[in-house]
């Protein structure tokens, strides 16, 4: 019976950890879908991010008590995985906490820690439930966020419910466990024989291990990938003022040309580009690995002027529409072989022109997200090509680029005039 | 006033310790022109030498460059390069935020390199010099004021400290909004927007920090943007109050409590 289950387990985890490595090799394929792009300057600027992005949660403090509560689920993700190694070796070698005799009196101490951070990733994780169903707070009732992200949302909650439950109930229903949390549910087993709260035991080991692998793999097709993606994310986010604009050398080429013809060469055969970006594989990889980043808490749009005052505009929603996007293309693409254009663009059939024409560029949104996120740059991308590859402006800025053309202001005043002040 | 120009100094021989970048706010709105005028009386004042560049200087392609069009920004940045490499300036001051973060963030990668400073700054460390004496017990001195961080001055650049430093120089009592520093709010100016009509909403941008700025029951509402002026101007207006509640510049008050 042992046996049976030692393989069972080997071959669950081997099927698990596979399937996982696939999808993410996807993930991979769908973020490279997006231009080449070298960033890898000032290493140790971006090892400093990492560590205070990602790891130390700086922007998260911004809002103390999620904060607060994030931290609960944070650490005790991170640190119960400790004790998922001595699952993984009591399910390949046929063992009952093998880590319990090199311990000793050292194995309560450390299993009563891990309940205790369980216990507290439960009161985190039923604070969050709360705050999006029952308190519904404005930055989870927005229209992106109806139907599939919420239930994406509940989903992970729901999950790490019952990875918690299964875990303390398993330490419960082992009579030789006495542990500080567990240990006041073991009147729930009083009246089962030994056998029965055995098998208990082993179901909701099974339970909890089966659940993590569950948890694994859904992980990639949830906004809740941000537990990995937020580091690599960290390490390249911005380490310019967030003001600067990405330069397009090309147009400063072009202009160069215009101006000064001489430096400009006899003959091009440079296939002609295409300016800004119309579809995801028009942005940069990193534009794309912050959509896979984004775990759609919405800090952004709280921050965003345009929708505060009611745009349509969120920056959420650009980043939700970017990674569907992408998905789209990379599912099509997987299918067909290469990528084959299906008639949609990220521009247009999923950010319309009123959001993109709503942003003020205040940099609200990039300051506000807590792993460097930056919705403006695939905004100013997406407007880079409405304006250059579409002619499609307002009236009033096309008025405002010909005076600025004509009279090197952007109103309709005399550059002779420009002095004027200094004789009133 | 008699401001030099640098095709003046040029013309000398001799060159300024530094540029006034004007800019087109600076130059053409009638408000913008008052703020203008208030800091060049500053540097007069405290006789640090400066020039403009007059009529040979150009849009520095903000608007052109966040709306979208680039072409029309590289074209604007390369005249303005030209000119001011042509001069070989070095150091650079100016009162509007939008410029100062194209010549000092942008220009840099198409062959501007300058020292820019924003006027708040070099203001904050003229007083710091001693170079910029304020009246004891100044006409802002107890008053309640607020201060509006623009977003081109703080997010995009980080500079939150110096106009507060100034303020309490002038012992006024500041009083922060809500939403401040990191956190400040939009005028909803930038990104080219002054130039167009809102997208539908429920409110205007300016609507939504005005009264935010009203709520503080502040008498003077502090800016560092000419763009963040006229369109907080719009909104006390909105709300009735432009008779109680004035939007002056950092420049503009500093101005008013020289020595």
């Amino acid at each position: 019976m042992v046996l049976v289950q030692q393989v069972l387990f080997l071959l669950v985890s081997i099927f698990a950890i596979a399937l996982f490595a696939r999808k993410i090799s996807n993930i991979r394929k769908a973020i490279f879908l997006g231009k080449k792009e070298s960033i890898n300057d000032r290493k140790a600027d971006r090892w400093k991010q990492v560590l205070f992005l990602a790891l130390g949660q700086k922007k998260m403090f911004k809002k103390p008590i999620p904060a607060i509560l994030h931290a609960f689920v944070y650490v005790g993700f991170i640190l119960i995985n400790i004790e998922v190694v001595e699952i993984l070796v009591d399910g390949l070698f046929g063992t009952e906490r093998a880590f319990k005799p090199y311990l000793g009196g050292l194995y309560t101490v450390a299993l009563s820690f891990f309940e205790i951070l369980a216990a507290l990733v439960l009161v985190g994780v039923i604070a969050f439930w709360i705050r999006r169903n029952i308190l519904k707070l404005k930055r989870f009732t927005s229209p992106e966020l109806q139907g599939a992200p919420l239930q994406d949302a509940n989903l992970i909650l729901y999950i790490e419910i019952v990875l918690m439950s299964m875990l303390l109930l398993m330490n419960a229903a082992d009579p030789e466990a006495n542990f500080l949390i567990s240990k006041h549910l073991k009147p729930l087993f009083s009246n089962w024989s030994e056998s029965t709260t055995h098998l208990f035991m082993r179901i909701t080991w099974w339970g909890h291990i089966l659940g993590i692998f569950a948890f694994l793999n859904y992980l990639p097709y949830s906004k809740h990938l941000h537990i990995i993606m937020a580091f690599p994310n960290a390490y390249y986010s911005r380490l310019d003022p967030q003001g600067t604009v990405a330069n397009m050398p090309e147009i400063q080429q072009e202009v160069l040309y215009m101006m000064e013809p001489a430096t400009a060469p006899a003959t091009t055969d440079a296939a002609p580009m295409s300016f800004g970006a119309k579809d995801v594989t028009d942005l940069s990889w990193k534009h794309l690995l912050d959509a896979f980043s984004c775990t759609e808490c919405g800090r952004c749009t709280e921050q965003c002027p345009a929708n505060i005052t009611g745009k349509k505009l969120s920056p959420r929603k650009i980043m939700m529409d970017t990674r569907d996007r992408a998905e789209a293309v990379c599912a099509q693409m997987d299918k067909q072989g290469n990528i084959v254009p299906d008639g949609k663009s990220l521009l247009h059939d999923y950010i319309s022109v009123e959001e993109l024409r709503a942003c003020t560029t205040c940099n609200a949104c990039v300051e506000a997200c807590p792993v460097g996120i930056e919705p403006l740059s695939i905004i100013m991308q997406l407007r880079r090509n409405l304006i250059m590859e579409e002619s499609n402006a307002p009236q009033e800025w096309n008025m405002m680029f010909g005076n600025i053309e004509n009279n090197m202001a952007p109103w309709k005043l005399s550059p002779d005039d420009r002095d004027a002040w200094t004789q009133s | 006033m008699n401001i030099k120009s640098m095709a003046a100094f040029a013309a000398e021989g001799s060159s300024p310790e530094i540029l006034f970048w004007v800019g087109c706010a600076g130059s053409f709105d009638q408000r913008a022109q008052r703020v203008t005028k208030a800091f060049a009386s500053i540097l007069e004042k405290v006789g640090l030498s400066f020039a403009i560049l007059g009529k040979e200087e150009m849009c520095t392609g903000d608007p052109a460059r966040r709306s979208g069009n680039e072409f029309l920004f590289q074209m604007m940045a390369y005249n303005n390069i030209q000119t001011m490499n042509a001069y070989n300036i070095k150091r650079i001051v100016t009162t509007c935020p939008h410029c100062f973060n194209v010549l000092k963030n942008e220009y840099p990668a198409l062959g501007g390199n300058y020292e820019v400073v924003h006027h708040t700054t070099l203001i904050q460390e003229l007083i710091n010099d001693g170079r910029i004496q304020l009246k004891e017990g100044g006409s802002f001195k107890g008053k309640r004021i607020t201060y509006h961080d623009s977003c081109y001055l703080g997010r995009a650049n980080n500079v939150y400290e110096a106009p507060r430093a100034v303020l309490e120089a002038l012992d006024v009592e500041l009083v922060e909004m809500k939403r401040c520093r990191t956190n400040g709010l939009c005028c909803g100016a930038g990104g080219a927007q002054m130039f167009k009509e809102d997208e539908p909403g429920t409110t205007r941008i300016n609507f939504e920090r005005s009264e935010e700025a009203l709520a503080t029951g502040a008498s003077i509402i502090a800016s560092n943007c000419p763009f963040c002026t006229t369109m907080l101007s719009d909104g006390v207006k909105k709300f009735e109050q432009e008779d109680n509640v004035q939007i002056m510049d950092i420049a503009e008050l500093v101005a008013a409590s020289l020595k």
